[in-house]
Parts: structure tokens; sequence; C-alpha cells
């Protein structure tokens, strides 16, 4: 075990290093900071001072370099836009994105599981069937289309939820949270929803697909002519062997989630970290881009290790395995 | 009796205005975007100078048809070119009850031209400001500068107690790291006190009761609330949740006017758009050639061949004012004769380029943003079909602001799109230092391909010291008429700027885009 997680933390240093490479390489072709921070008839000279200023007149290798010395030593520097550190930047905004990317998973597999049940077990009722049907369109429309059609029927007709931003929070230390008032929880029902809604899908159908399989197999079949009671199959022999899979997929997404709330929180005006890297994508705001991007890597290759040690834990057979 | 009754209604009456006047008037509305910063020294951006007018006070200000008025000073004279004197107001007291003198005006400037200020080129001519007596000030220049109260309409004072007490003398600075308490808190004179700064979330003010200027709005409190993309802040609008958007998309003009609630208020802006072209030996387009733009015909031609109305009712949706000069109406050294743009004629394109010597047209690139200005990508498509009508191959490339305009900067394009609304100093020089100087030492600064006519050069220096005023005006007018008779540059129109508010809101559209909420009735 700790052989795995040793090798696992230098993959993830290995990965942290290629992503921030990437991000410096791309970063020459987002455009120029300077001439955003410039008044519209600034200088040459002003402009050449300012670029010298904050050391992007060296090449882009050097100022890779004086990135990762930085970051070595805890310092993500300062936002071009609004001149706070990034790091704090990066910590106000996470309450509002893990939040949200919380509720959302949650609403996933409340009511991903349940529906991919019921479509494995009655396979052809029209009901299942219909709600296969619905489902494609969950699954094929764009994010920002289901925001605004939602907040065009909730927010504009009905006038029942708000229609952007987080409501009144309640600071709890470094933390802020929506949960604990009326106006931040209502806040969260349309963002989470947008988001859920791909997810929603996905598991439905894994959990429907791996349910199919494992009620075809053998140890099934002979459960059956036990004559076990059919509810004490279904649910402790088949689903708990069906939700290996939607476990290792929820893990993933929700790191597909945090990145994947870039458009829905732009579309709600949730001011999280998707919102603050768009802005920082306008303005070209290089630090917060490259602290971002650091950031996610990061927790995408936490939430593999995590997934991997969880199924470790769940599956016996890997344990043995990774001996 | 009914004497008695009517007294009773009008005594209803009464208190009914008298308990509307102590009611909340709350503003809530909402732009695109956000203030970058609470230190005005610290940025260069004119929306969070915008929305730091309404909490710190200038020494001058803009007034309702944007002409300089006095504020914290209230009046100044020359005594030599370079030395200008300031009689502050007195009574004036800070949100925090500290009183105003000559020593928040010095500590302030020192300020502003401290090396580490990002905002210094705002007040690039100013040296140094020196206090004389309690209210007198005297603002010391590098030489004759006849914009200076241009510059101060948009430099805010701050309070020299306030930031000693709170360590924040040195402005805050990107390049440093340094982020001061004024950062994130505010203490000004202005009609505005901040209450809540909540970075990309909300920015709430309230009423200043003790404004030193009587306050022609009637509001007892600010919420806005930023919201980055249209169709959300839109739908934020109609649904109730803001009451006034500024600015408006132009797509949703209809929709939202047709809404009974709504209305829409639209007025020209400063911002004038024009085609910028190359003047360097060679197009990027056809490399190795001699550019045809060098010649007068050419350049002539390229104005004929553009269909302006056509562009302004299909693009612009009719909201724009075709053009033919650099500069809005509003703005000195504009003059109406120049105002007139070549007139739309294929025929006469093409002879001229016949004349030229390029009867078969010749090869050019277009480069334009797709994210600065309104439209400005569907225009650059409609001129490129316009173009190549008149025999002009053209090759059309739009791309984001964020890569367009280091690509203009470095002189990489032949035709570029280019909006100018002379902010801050809404002056017409402005466009001369700027566009039509040769690029040379700080001026020239958006001049990157190659334009240099030694008669603009010769105006644009006589002008930047010339402190008579109509002669100042007429030598940026003679300039301008230059560029049109050698069609420098080709104007195409003026910017509709667009607001949307509920109907029960009263708020002056300005030309510069500002949003002066101490002009808003809520009603």
């Amino acid at each position: 075990m700790a052989r795995l997680l040793l090798s696992r933390l230098f993959q993830v240093l290995l990965v942290m290093m290629a992503v921030t490479a990437v991000a410096f390489i791309i970063f020459r072709y987002v455009g120029d900071p300077v001439n955003i921070m410039s008044r519209e008839d600034a200088s040459v000279a002003e402009k050449a001072e300012l670029r010298a200023a904050l050391g992007l007149d060296a090449p882009v290798i050097v100022q890779f370099g004086r990135f990762v010395g930085r970051v070595a030593q805890g310092d993500l520097g300062n936002s071009f836009r609004n001149q706070r550190p990034v790091a704090g930047l990066i910590a106000e905004r996470l309450p509002a994105t893990l939040e949200l990317v919380l509720v959302a998973t949650l609403l996933a597999l409340l009511v991903g599981i349940p529906l991919g049940v019921f479509c494995a077990l009655k396979p052809h009722g029209w009901l299942s069937r219909s709600i296969q049907a619905v489902s494609l369109v969950g699954i094929s429309t764009p994010t920002f289309v289901t925001g605004i059609v939602l907040i065009l029927i909730f927010s504009v007709w009905l006038k029942w939820l708000p229609s952007f931003g987080r409501g009144d929070v309640v600071r709890l230390g470094w933390w802020t949270t929506g949960f604990l008032t009326t106006s931040g929880l209502r806040s969260l029902v349309l963002p989470s929803v947008t988001l859920a809604l791909f997810q929603v899908t996905l598991i439905m159908r894994l959990v429907r697909a791996e349910m199919l399989d494992v009620l075809s197999s053998d140890y099934i079949r002979y459960a059956r002519a036990r004559g076990l009671p059919s509810g004490y199959i279904h649910r402790k022999l088949a689903l708990k062997n069906a939700l290996m899979p939607v476990i290792t997929v929820t893990g993933l997404q929700i790191g597909a989630l945090i990145a994947f709330a870039i458009v829905t929180e732009t579309v709600f005006q949730w001011p999280g970290m998707g919102l603050l890297f768009i802005q920082a994508v306008s303005f070209v705001d290089l630090p917060v881009m490259a602290a971002y991007l650091l950031f996610v890597g990061a927790m995408f290759v936490t939430i593999n290790m995590l997934v991997d040690v969880v199924y470790a834990i769940v599956d016996p057979r890997l344990r043995t395995a990774g001996k | 009796m009914a004497m008695v009754r009517m007294m009773g209604l009008a005594a209803a009456g009464l208190l009914a205005i008298a308990a509307g006047a102590a009611e909340a008037k709350t503003l809530r509305w909402s732009s695109q975007g956000d203030i970058a910063t609470m230190d005005p020294y610290a940025h260069t951006e004119s929306f969070t100078s915008n929305m730091h007018h309404h909490i710190y006070d200038p020494l001058v200000r803009r007034n309702k048809d944007l002409q300089i008025e006095p504020a914290l000073a209230t009046s100044w004279r020359i005594v030599e070119p370079n030395r200008w004197r300031f009689t502050l107001r007195q009574g004036v007291k800070f949100h925090n009850g500290n009183p105003f003198t000559a020593d928040d005006v010095v500590a302030s400037i020192t300020r502003l031209i401290h090396p580490g200020a990002r905002a210094r080129g705002n007040l690039s001519n100013v040296t140094a400001a020196e206090k004389v007596d309690d209210f007198t000030v005297d603002f010391v220049l590098t030489g004759p500068y006849p914009l200076l109260l241009n510059d101060l309409s948009g430099i805010f004072i701050m309070n020299k107690a306030w930031l000693e007490a709170n360590n924040a003398v040195v402005p805050g600075n990107t390049t440093t790291g340094v982020t001061t308490f004024a950062s994130t808190n505010a203490n000004g004179t202005g009609p505005f006190v901040l209450e809540t700064y909540q970075p990309d979330n909300r920015t709430i003010m309230n009423v200043n009761p003790n404004w030193w200027d009587k306050p022609a709005h009637n509001l007892t409190r600010i919420e806005f609330r930023p919201i980055r993309s249209d169709a959300p802040r839109v739908a934020a609008l109609l649904s109730g949740e803001i009451d006034m958007m500024a600015p408006a998309p132009l797509q949703d003009l209809a929709r939202i006017g047709a809404a009974d609630a709504f209305k829409v208020i639209e007025e020209p802006s400063l911002r004038l758009i024009f085609l910028g072209l190359n003047h360097r030996a060679e197009l990027q387009g056809d490399p190795g050639k001699p550019n045809p733009m060098k010649d007068r015909r050419v350049r002539q031609a390229l104005w004929h061949a553009v269909d302006l109305d056509t562009i302004q009712r299909r693009v612009m949706r009719g909201k724009s004012r075709n053009v033919g000069t650099m500069v809005a109406p509003p703005i000195p050294g504009y003059s109406a004769d120049l105002d007139k743009p070549l007139a739309f004629n294929v025929d006469t394109a093409k002879k001229l380029l016949a004349d030229a010597g390029y009867p078969n047209g010749f090869k050019t690139k277009l480069d334009c943003s797709n994210d600065r200005y309104i439209a400005d990508e569907q225009t650059c498509v409609a001129i490129a079909a316009m173009w190549t009508r008149a025999g002009i191959q053209v090759d059309l490339k739009t791309q984001s602001r964020t890569t367009y305009f280091p690509l203009v900067d470095k002189g990489e394009s032949d035709v570029y799109i280019l909006g100018w609304a002379t902010l801050p100093p809404m002056d017409g020089y402005s466009v001369a230092s700027a566009l039509l100087h040769s690029k040379t030492g700080s001026l020239g600064g958006n001049n990157p391909n190659g334009l240099s006519d030694p008669r603009l050069d010769d105006l644009t220096k006589r002008s930047a010291v010339e402190l008579d005023e109509p002669k100042r005006r007429a030598m940026l007018t003679e300039a301008l008429k230059i560029v049109r008779d050698e069609a420098y540059f080709i104007p195409l129109h003026q910017q509709p700027v667009a607001w949307a508010m509920k109907k029960s809101i009263e708020v002056p559209v300005f030309a510069d885009e500002y949003v002066r909420l101490w002009f808003a009735q809520v009603n």
C-alpha cells in the first residue's frame, strides 16, 4: 500500500510539471496581459516598463523556471487583474464550487442510481423506455442551453428561483457556505440541477448496463434457483456488484464536474473557481490561469489516487495484487 | 365640510410624501465587468474608475453635459505656464469624519505619481503637488499643458490620515505584489459610502448623508452585481432581480423594450470605429511588392467601396451613426464639415484603383477583433465582401481581443479595426497623440503601421502646449482635416450605448458610457 501511494505521489509530481509546462506554452497564444492592463493610449515606454516589471520580457523557459521556483516555495503570485494573492482568490472561490459540485453529485447519485436500477429491472416497460429516451436529451444537451432554459422557465417566467449568484452566505472560518440560508439554498437549485443533469444520465445508464450484466450472471441465476427473495437478490447481490464501476466513474466525474463547472458558473454567475478562470482568460491573467490549471491538475491526480485506494479497500483481490 | 375633507386629504398627501422621502430607495444594477480593486491608483481600468467615482471625488468633475465643473476644487488659475493653483472646497468631510484639506491633495498626488502606482500615467505631466495653505494647492507640471483639468477629472482624492493609519501610503501594485488596506476598503468624500466589496460577487454602497454637494439623486442604497454573460444578465433584469443593466446587449434591446415593465435608453457613444491602414513599404498580405496603400487614391478607393449605410442598417441594426472623422461631436477638435464619409460608389472606387495603377485590385489582409466592439466581426465580414466587389482580394481574419491587439500593436496587419473614445481626457488631442503622430518616444503609441506625416507631427506637438483654447482646437481640427483629405484612416461609425432599466427608474445615459448614479431617480 505504501509503495502504491509513493509511486502515485511521484506520478502526481510529474503530471503537475507537465501540466504547468503545457500551460506556459499555451500562454504564449492567449494574448498579452500588458495590453489589457495598460490605458488605451499608453505609450510604448510605459508598456515596456510594465512588461519588464511583470517579468514577461524574459524567455518563456525562464518565466517557467521562475514560476516553478515560486510554486515550490508555496507562492502562487498575484493576480494581474485585481492584484490579490492568487492562493487567497482560489481559497475564496473554492467553497462555492465545492458546494455546487457536492450537491450536483448527490443529486446525480440519488436520482441516477434508482432510475438505473428501475430501467434494468423492467427493461421493456414503457416507463423505462421513456426514461431512456429522455435521458438521451439530457446527455446531448449542452450545459449552457440547459442553464439558460432553466433560467427562462424558473426565473423569468415563474419567478420562483434566483437566476444568478450564490445568495446570502454564512462564514465558517475561511469557508463560506450557502447551505445555512434560504436564499443560499434557493440559489443552489438551478445551477446544481444544470450541472447534475449530464451526470444523472451518465450514472443511470451506467447502473442500468451494469445491473443488466450482473442480473444475467450465473450466481444471480443460482440465487434465483435457490428461491431467495427477489428484493434481496437485487439489492444485496446485484446492485452491490454493479456499483463498483459507479464508484470509479463518480470519483472521476467529481473532477470533471469541478472542471465543467466553468460553463455552469458562467451562466449562473456562480462565484466559484470556474468563473474565476473564465475571467482570468478574458483578462489574460496569467498567474490565476496557471494556478487554476495547477489546481485542477492536482485535483484530478489526487482523485484518481483516492479512487485507486478505495478500490483496493472495496475489492480484496486488488489489494493482494498490489502487494 | 368639503373644506375640512379636502384639508384632511391634503394632510394625508403630505404624510405620504414625507413617508416616501424616508423610504429606502435601493438601486440594484449589473454590468459585465467588476471593480478590479478599490485602490484608485492601482489600476487603469475605466469601469473601475467609474465605480470609484461614487465613493471618491476628484478635484474637478464632469457635469450632466460632460463639461468640467468644480468638485473638491472650487477654482483654479495658471500662475506660471507650468504651475497651476487650485483653491479647495471648505467644510468637506471624508466618510470616516476626517476633514478634507490641502494635505490630502498633496498626499494623494504624491501617492499617485509614486513609481509603484499603476495609474501614474493618468497624470504624467505633473511632477509635484505643493501645499500653499490649508485650502490652496499648487500643481507643478513638466511644462505648459492644456489638459490638466481633463486629467484631474479622473484623479480621486484620498485621505492622508486614513492612508497613514492603515499603512497604505504606498500604492498597491501587481508587480511588487503589494496589496494594501486601500485595495479592499475605501474612504472618500463622494456621494456614496462603501459598505461591502466582494469581488465578482457584489458591491454595496449606502448614501453619504454628509456629502458636500446637494444630491440630484434620491437613492439610499446601491447594490451592484457583476454578471459576465449577456444572456443571464438580461434574464436577471427580466426576472426582476436587478433594476438596471448597463450596457444592454444590442441583440436584446427589442425584447427588453417590448416588455411592459422595462425601457431601453440609447445614446450615441463617444467611441468611433474606424479602419487603420498599413503605411509602410510593403503589405503583409502581399510581401515583396510596393504597398498600394501608400497612394492616396487607393486609400480613397477603399473608403468609397465601403457601403456604410448597409452596415448601419443591417449589422448595427440602425443603432449607429455613420461618420467621416475620428472624434465624436462633443469632443474638442470636432468639426461638422469633416464629419462626412466619402460616398459609397463601387465605380468611383474602381476608377481610383485603375488611376493608381491597380485596375485588377490588389491583395491585402484585414484583421478584426470579434469581442471588443459592437458587432465588430460582422462589420468586417461585410467590409470584406464589399471590397471584394470592388476587385480587392481580402484575407479576413477575426480573433479575440486578447490576441488581436498584440497583433495590431506589432504592426503585423494591413487593415485593422480600431475604436477610439478619446477617454479619459475626452479631447481630440488623444487621437492626435496616440494615433496620428509618428511612433516616437511617448507619442504615436497606437500608430503601429508607419503613418508619418510631418504636418500631423507638428500640429500634435504644438497643440500639446497651446494654452489658448480656440487656437488649440483649430490645430486639432486642422489635423483631422489632413487625415480626412489624405484618407489616412477609414472612419466607419459611432457606436451606440444602450442601457436597460425598469420603467420606474430615471438614469441619464452618458456618451462616455460612465454610469453616474448621483443623477439617478428611483420612483
